[in-house]
């Protein structure tokens, strides 16, 4: 199916990357370690967004996810002070949770990947035009009144108010 | 040549499973909020897939805000996590059962 180009090595090398890190997420019993094995995952996930000619979603995603999310996530992990190996990891329903997980991954696989790229599919896999969105494309679309303003100042008004929520929440209230 | 998009929605699926198995299984309510960022990457991964197949960068916009809604998502959960840990000493997911009916 998969051709021996660099492209391909790459999306090898980072898809092994994200589901290696994922997998580390689902089962590691320190939870020093699950935030790092996010970490990898993540950027992994970066590597896609390069090979899939976002550069600049590679970059946010870096900045943002890995810079910001992760090390937030540490941090909570020590407030909480629940780094110490896990003897337990999974809840008490985790027998039904497998099942539902199971069903889902067939379920996801049966709905999307058939019908568009089974046997009676169109199979069209390779994009359908070599036109790619520039960063400039994307700048200018986020502050276009035709495209994504209102949505752009929503957002800021969205991370406005779960900084002062997360404040609020936080706090200690003597 | 480029790789195909099925190999990207793919590898998006098994990712999304992967957190919602995270999700579903984990004791540990961080590890719970670590799960959520991996379904919400794998989401991204498809969205940045099909930006690409058809050429078009509304893909990676709604990307973009998704990376915005998850930062104020983690900053909002992560101080809850905190405010349970205070009250309870613990954030085992089993034993916040107070709610149920």
């Amino acid at each position: 199916m998969l051709e021996i180009t660099p492209n391909t090595i790459a999306f090898l090398v980072f898809a092994l990357l994200s589901v290696g890190g994922a997998l580390g997420v689902v089962v590691s019993t320190n939870l020093i370690h699950g935030a790092l094995f996010l970490i990898v995952s993540l950027f992994g996930g970066a590597g896609l967004f390069v090979l899939l000619a976002a550069p600049f979603m590679a970059a946010v995603q870096i900045l943002v996810y890995i810079g910001a999310i992760a090390i937030l996530i540490i941090f909570a992990v020590m407030l909480t002070r629940s780094m110490t190996s896990l003897s337990e990891i999974f809840n008490r329903q985790w027998w039904i949770s497998a099942i539902v997980a199971v069903v889902m991954l067939g379920l996801l696989l049966v709905g999307a990947i058939l019908p568009v790229w089974g046997p009676s599919g169109t199979n069209a896999m390779l994009p359908v035009s070599d036109a790619v969105g520039t960063t400039v494309d994307l700048g200018i679309a986020l502050v276009d009144g035709n495209q994504f303003v209102l949505p752009f100042e929503v957002a800021s008004l969205l991370l406005t108010a779960a900084m002062i929520g997360a404040i609020v929440i936080a706090r200690d209230n003597e | 040549m480029v790789v195909q998009t099925e190999s990207f929605v793919m590898l998006s699926i098994v990712l999304f499973v992967l957190g919602a198995m995270g999700v579903l299984l984990r004791r540990n309510a961080i590890m719970v909020f670590m799960s959520i960022e991996l379904m919400l990457n794998a989401a991204n991964l498809a969205l940045v897939a099909f930006a690409r197949y058809w050429g078009n960068e509304t893909g990676q916009l709604f990307v973009f805000f998704v990376i915005t809604v998850a930062a104020a998502e983690v900053a909002v959960g992560l101080a809850l996590i905190v405010a349970i840990f205070r009250s309870k000493r613990s954030i085992n997911i089993d034993e916040l059962h107070e709610m149920k009916g």
